[in-house]
């Protein structure tokens, strides 16, 4: 498989401080790869390096083979799109989308062609003698790709373009994205703080954070074995129990967590008596489970509160004689209706659903 | 209820309106319509259309107002050729502190009367003055040289004294210029040259042409620094004007040149709305 984009060791300081710290990745040809993580992680940075509005500290980067060091924005084989688009209001939408295609000195009827089908692919036709100021969210988002795509680069960069969207929009636009990406066969980089976004279109995923990547994998695999405390936080949602790992005479690991409870995880690689964070997705966890399982974790718990949201309705509860509070997920299949918020009830995880790491002491969320 | 609702927005209406009123009706539009009917009137024959005919008949008149024309549009053209990097560095290169810091270097010699800034200019340029001292103290030259009283000291000085009107609303314009814009030119493949031709200058219309009317009015109605920069031979149409009315006391062709003046300006104003395709209440805005 060709590699359409290559980044070696790149390395962005600004002052005393680094946005960008020795990231190596490779992206295949018409990969959707994705860069996720919070709000100054650097992703921009790294962004803005690709597309040749920043030089790096060190490091290189390659598109096609070909060494970027020097290349002036305007004669890289990447184009941008940027976070509110930044569409030329000044024109109209074929002059936007032309905008690119004469400035490599094509000219006349040939240009117009090419603006008319590339509309008619990107589902706008018809739209070609509109203002911008006439567009609607989701049509000015197609522009703005159609104008990079036009011109055929090796790479299209994406800078959170959904970010403005309102939800339902964006949940459609997401969609439209993957499919307008897989039609036109283009590498696509798209940065992102929003994990839905960056698991339902990528191929790969890079977890970001503070200037190096944290693990980069399939959306499944990132989801199912984060390689890191701060991955298990940031992609989907997950409980945590901070507590010391020990390993009782039959061979079988368990986890003492600060409030004296006892739970069973599956080996993990960690050492006898190190301090670890213990994380189980909201879905692992079972309401009810059928008593004298093996590897199997039950707790009593008091209901506090049941979040409803159609299919993503879960149930707040705490340990029983704890303030500690997990999120369980509520099927929506009425087995569970009768669960009314100050209920006591019993749930359950089998160990291999949880994951175990060293106590890191990140927090992707301030909240947490 | 309603009624005195009603009558309390009328009361502020007045107290507001009527200063305005009072100032634009005794202060601009009576002297202007006694001018008017002083430019259709001779003192032997009555009503006449004389006064507007002399500026046709006189080639003296009609070619100083030419030239007062060209050499105003040719100033507004070098104040816009240099406010246009001015603002741009001012709005999009300097730091937030620094663009503080240069609006008052722009605005601190406006604070001082247009008449002492010329009289500034006079100082450093005339044969006695400090470049000449300097120049010839360095030995550039054996004697001093008489740079003042020539039309290329007095654009110089047009320039200088109008560059403001200029600067100020092509910045306000240029702020609202989305930085990401130029970005976007840059990355899809344009040279500098071209984004100030697509992006930067289409975006800053409104503002270049408020500007230039700005600065083509005052400087096709600037009295002193012509007068005092341009010397003897450096005639310009308000001194034609100021001629008639204080040197031959002839009061009627002096209004008739003012209003000549004042529907010329306009209508040069107008062509140039409409080659550049700009609405005036957009301009105004």
């Amino acid at each position: 498989m060709q590699i359409d984009l290559s980044v070696k060791e790149l390395t962005r300081k600004f002052g005393e401080f680094t946005a960008v710290d020795r990231v190596s990745f490779n992206v295949e040809s018409g990969k959707f790869f994705s860069i996720l993580g919070p709000s100054g992680c650097g992703k921009t940075t790294l962004l803005r390096m690709i597309a040749g509005f920043y030089e790096p500290t060190s490091g290189a980067i390659e598109i096609r083979g070909q060494d970027m060091a020097g290349v002036e924005p305007n004669r890289r084989p990447v184009n941008l799109v940027f976070q509110h688009l930044a569409l030329f209001p000044m024109m109209d939408v074929k002059e936007n989308i032309a905008f690119g295609l004469k400035r490599r000195g094509e000219k006349g009827p040939a240009v117009y062609k090419k603006v008319n089908d590339l509309l008619e692919r990107v589902g706008l036709p018809e739209q070609a003698n509109k203002k911008i100021s006439q567009l609607s969210g989701g049509q000015k988002q197609r522009v703005a790709i159609a104008r990079c795509l036009i011109l055929e680069p090796a790479v299209l960069l994406l800078d959170e373009p959904l970010g403005a969207l309102d939800l339902k929009l964006r949940e459609h636009m997401k969609v439209e994205l993957k499919k307008l990406q897989v039609q036109v066969g283009t590498t696509f980089v798209y940065i992102t703080h929003d994990q839905s976004e960056a698991m339902v279109m990528s191929d790969y995923v890079a977890v970001m954070n503070s200037g190096h990547f944290e693990q980069l994998d399939t959306p499944q695999t990132l989801y199912n074995n984060p390689q890191s405390s701060f991955v298990a936080q940031f992609v989907g949602d997950n409980n945590q129990f901070i507590g010391i790992l020990h390993r009782d005479e039959n061979g079988s690991h368990y986890v003492i967590t600060d409030d004296k409870r006892k739970y069973l995880v599956r080996e993990s690689g960690l050492s006898d008596g190190e301090r670890v964070e213990m994380y189980i997705r909201p879905e692992a966890v079972i309401i009810k489970p059928d008593a004298g399982k093996a590897n199997f974790n039950t707790v009593k718990v008091l209901v506090k509160a049941i979040l409803f949201d159609g299919a993503n309705s879960r149930l707040l509860v705490v340990l029983d004689g704890s303030d500690k509070e997990l999120i369980v997920s509520l099927p929506q299949n009425r087995q569970f209706d009768y669960i009314k918020s100050g209920d006591s009830i019993e749930i359950g995880w089998d160990i291999k659903s949880a994951v175990c790491f060293r106590e890191s002491g990140v927090k992707a969320y301030d909240e947490l | 209820m309603m009624n005195s609702k009603h009558s309390k927005i009328r009361w502020g209406f007045w107290i507001f309106f009527i200063p305005v009123f009072l100032w634009l009706f005794l202060l601009i539009i009576l002297p202007h319509i006694e001018l008017l009917r002083m430019s259709f009137f001779e003192r032997k024959t009555g009503f006449t259309i004389a006064n507007y005919a002399a500026f046709f008949t006189e080639p003296i008149y009609w070619l100083t107002f030419v030239r007062t024309a060209t050499y105003s549009i040719i100033v507004t053209f070098i104040v816009l050729v240099i406010a246009l990097p001015v603002s741009f560095y001012v709005t999009k290169v300097s730091g937030f502190k620094v663009q503080g810091f240069l609006m008052v270097l722009l605005l601190l010699p406006f604070w001082v009367s247009e008449l002492i800034r010329v009289y500034g200019w006079m100082i450093l340029l005339r044969e006695s003055g400090v470049i000449n001292k300097i120049l010839v103290g360095m030995g550039f030259w054996n004697q001093p040289v008489e740079m003042l009283y020539n039309d290329a000291v007095m654009i110089m000085g047009l320039v200088y004294t109008s560059i403001l009107f200029m600067v100020i609303p092509i910045i306000g314009v240029m702020e609202s210029l989305d930085d990401s814009l130029i970005e976007a030119a840059y990355d899809l493949g344009a040279k500098k040259m071209v984004i100030w031709q697509k992006i930067i200058i289409p975006h800053c219309m409104p503002g270049i042409m408020s500007g230039s009317i700005v600065v083509f009015m005052l400087v096709l109605g600037s009295y002193l620094t012509p007068n005092l920069m341009g010397g003897k031979n450096s005639l310009w149409f308000t001194q034609q004007i100021y001629n008639q009315f204080i040197t031959y006391f002839n009061w009627n062709q002096g209004a008739a040149f003012g209003f000549l003046l004042l529907l010329m300006s306009s209508g040069i104003i107008w062509v140039a709305l409409r080659l550049t395709g700009q609405q005036l209440s957009e301009v105004v805005k």
